[in-house]
């Protein structure tokens, strides 16, 4: 089995007692076998399978993006689109916030990123303490498979850089598969959504951080 | 020894030609579409997601929830749309079928729905649906096991034959028509069966072995649908 | 989750200078296709395609009583189903209100337009008539369900043929066709919709624009002439928007009506 192979469910991904179940795969016997639908990646002997599908799991230090759906006393209930609730407290805002002035920093229907500092039995706990967290002004929200977000960002992040040099947009992409994209012309902003989607579509093609440096050249004359 | 003739010309463990395909739904989590011959299942899933209302909750494990139902053009008397007791019996027996191959247990108090649909019915509905659901249920990233396939062995008069189609539903020589649909994992277990009609228990016992004959080719062109998703552009 | 304010002031930012982000202008409609066909033991079916929007609709007969009033015509009824498959926002139980709206619009639609000739399907003036029965179901919805439903009804209506009848049993032989075709007239109704967004009037939105619809117009034409139109949801429209509306209908009927026929050759 070599590496960017599709498996699915019950295939057995590789055969031997040295190998190592990782996440994605399960040990039968001798067997690693994979229990999720994905790619198979394998290093010193750990065998994982990296999903192609699923709904977005929340881990602690996620950079998120979510919309408020309610305001309390204390603080604004955010839709993340998780199974789970999301709660941002308002001592979790680097600015102090008066509890009567709750809907003047944020109201029902703004657009928010945020990082997940605790995950528990109430649900996530979110917080804006931290750089280029805050409530988003202007841009357009787009929405892709989470499970593609490791491909967007890139290598150390090497993917998203290529595409804010090459649209002129700040991007911010949420764990949660949400992503933002600001730029000072409508245009720009289209074409990093084009972009993003491009590469969420052929996630599973190798060298395509090379390929979208040619894939920019030949998009960018097109009209938006 | 004559060959037993079938109204469609098949061998008698022959399955009639399989159609399988990923992601015909775009809004759902997962979907596919499964048929055998004229007998087409559309399944789509959604979820791990919250289980509305709070009451049906499992707070210890996830649930799985299956519906089932039938297009009202799909057979050639008209069925009145809206569900039926069948309807509400193949959900719950298509849900007993995909149980024990789905790893939920971690998605307390949320839901893994799976909606059956059937476009066109030429018997063996229940089958196409278990076995486009399970890829519907890969194709969403459940963790899973394996895959279940499913196939409707008969019994015409006194010949086994592999996957029924309706004519052969309303088998009228001898003695008659027995129904018996037949889902199974990867490893032999039994997680459906059902049955209609008159049969030994010895007959019934080749009939499951001649359903397990059956699986590899269903579970080939599964499994080669979940995989059809290479670089399309 | 529905489109986000910061998305819809965008959409409404970009209308405004007449461009869509999918570089449609405002009256156009996204990649229509159309199979008939697709299910063969309904008397008609088609699968229409409107961008990622996808519905099935299925013809089906049978011979009943005629009503009270029209004692030598055949009955016409249309039902809609929203699949909960199809959007992740519906939940099983009863159907949305846009599902009975959207069957009683594109049942006026068919009704008003004469499409079907109803005293063509009378077998027994008084006793028995055809009844034929429209069923649509959504499979995705991505925008725009009423429009590609109307599509599909007329698509499915013209590749319907009616069923054998046995006049001494008085029974319908389901599942055996005679050559005849369900009698309709020559001209396709079409329902088409207009949306308003800010003041700007589109057709064929995707769901993103869809939630940020104002108000919205569905018009049946027929040859031009206008058999049904309903407005829904609740923001104003002024008569100068209005005309603006019947005129963009008036420019598309057409071109739908002939991507229709080419289907089913």
């Amino acid at each position: 089995m070599t590496d960017r192979t599709i498996v699915i469910p019950g295939e057995v991904v590789f055969k031997g007692d040295n190998y190592l179940p990782g996440e994605g795969t399960e040990k039968r016997g001798d067997e690693v076998v994979a229990i999720r639908y994905g790619l198979v990646e394998e290093s010193n002997k750990l065998v994982k399978v990296i999903p192609l599908s699923g709904v977005y799991q929340p881990r602690r230090g996620n950079v998120v993006i979510g919309k408020v759906e309610n305001v309390t006393f204390n603080g604004w209930v955010i839709d993340l689109n998780t199974a789970d609730g999301a709660f941002l407290s308002l001592m979790e805002v680097p600015r102090y916030v008066n509890k009567d002035d709750l809907k003047e920093v944020m109201d029902i229907g703004d657009t928010v990123v945020a990082k997940i500092y605790s995950i528990n039995k109430r649900g996530i706990d979110l917080t804006l303490q931290s750089n280029g967290l805050g409530k988003l002004d202007k841009g357009i929200i787009i929405e892709i498979n989470p499970n593609k977000v490791p491909r967007v960002i890139g290598k150390e992040g090497s993917m998203i850089s290529l595409i804010k040099n090459e649209t002129r947009c700040k991007i911010t992409v949420g764990q949660n598969g949400f992503i933002w994209i600001n730029g000072d012309k409508i245009e720009d902003e289209l074409f990093a959504k084009k972009a993003i989607l491009y590469i969420a579509e052929n996630s599973m093609s190798s060298g395509l951080t090379d390929e979208m440096t040619g894939w920019f050249e030949k998009n960018r004359g097109i009209a938006q | 020894m004559s060959e037993f003739k079938r109204p469609d010309g098949r061998k008698v463990n022959e399955l009639r030609k399989i159609t399988a395909k990923v992601g015909v739904v775009p809004n759902a989590d997962g979907s596919a579409i499964f048929g055998f011959g004229d007998t087409i299942a559309i399944a789509a899933v959604y979820g791990p997601k919250k289980m509305h209302p709070q009451h049906s909750q499992n707070p210890e494990k996830g649930t799985l929830r299956c519906t089932y139902n039938m297009m009202s053009f799909s057979v050639t008397e008209r069925i009145r749309p809206g569900p039926s007791r069948r309807s509400q019996e193949i959900s719950k027996i298509t849900e007993w079928a995909l149980q024990p191959i789905v790893m939920i247990d971690e998605f307390a108090g949320q839901v893994v729905d799976v909606h059956i649909n059937v476009l066109q019915a030429n018997a063996s509905t229940r089958c196409a649906g278990i076995n486009a659901a399970a890829m519907a249920l890969a194709h969403a990233g459940i963790p899973m096991k394996g895959l279940v396939s499913s196939v409707s062995i008969g019994k015409l008069d006194k010949q086994l034959v592999t996957d029924l189609i309706k004519a052969e539903e309303d088998w009228e020589e001898g003695e008659g028509p027995t129904d018996i649909p037949i889902t199974m994992t990867e490893d032999g277990k039994i997680t459906h069966i059902q049955l209609d009609g008159k049969i030994t228990p010895a007959q019934l016992k080749e009939a499951v072995l001649l359903a397990k004959e059956a699986y590899p080719q269903i579970h080939e062109a599964q499994s080669k649908a979940l995989k059809d998703v290479g670089e399309e552009k | 989750m529905i489109t986000s304010d910061l998305t819809a002031q965008r959409i409404r930012e970009y209308l405004s200078k007449g461009k869509r982000f999918d570089n449609r202008n405002s009256e156009e409609l996204r990649e229509l296709v159309i199979e008939t066909g697709v299910s063969k033991n309904a008397e008609g079916s088609a699968r229409v395609k409107l961008g990622k929007t996808e519905v099935l609709v299925g013809i089906k007969l049978d011979v009943s009583a005629p009503y009270a009033d029209s004692r030598d015509k055949g009955n016409l009824m249309v039902t809609a189903e929203f699949l909960t498959m199809s959007s992740p926002r519906l939940d099983l139980g009863p159907q949305p209100f846009e599902s009975l709206e959207l069957a009683r619009v594109i049942d006026r639609g068919i009704r008003e337009s004469h499409f079907i000739e109803l005293d063509k399907l009378c077998i027994k003036e008084g006793e028995k008539v055809w009844t034929v029965m429209i069923d649509i179901y959504t499979v995705n919805d991505d925008g725009n369900l009423l429009d590609a439903a109307g599509i599909g009804a007329v698509a499915a209506l013209m590749n319907a043929r009616v069923p054998k009848y046995n006049e001494e049993t008085g029974k319908t032989l389901f599942g055996e066709w005679t050559d005849n075709k369900v009698p309709l007239t020559k001209d396709l109704p079409i329902s088409l919709t207009i949306h308003k967004i800010g003041n700007s009037l589109i057709m064929d939105p995707t769901k993103e624009e869809e939630d940020i619809s104002e108000t919205r117009v569905t018009v049946c034409t027929s040859n031009g002439t206008i058999c049904s139109m309903q407005k829904g949801n609740s923001k104003e429209l002024t008569i100068e928007e209005f005309n603006k509306v019947l005129d963009l209908v008036e420019k598309t009927e057409k071109e739908i009506v002939k991507k229709i026929e080419g289907s089913l050759k």
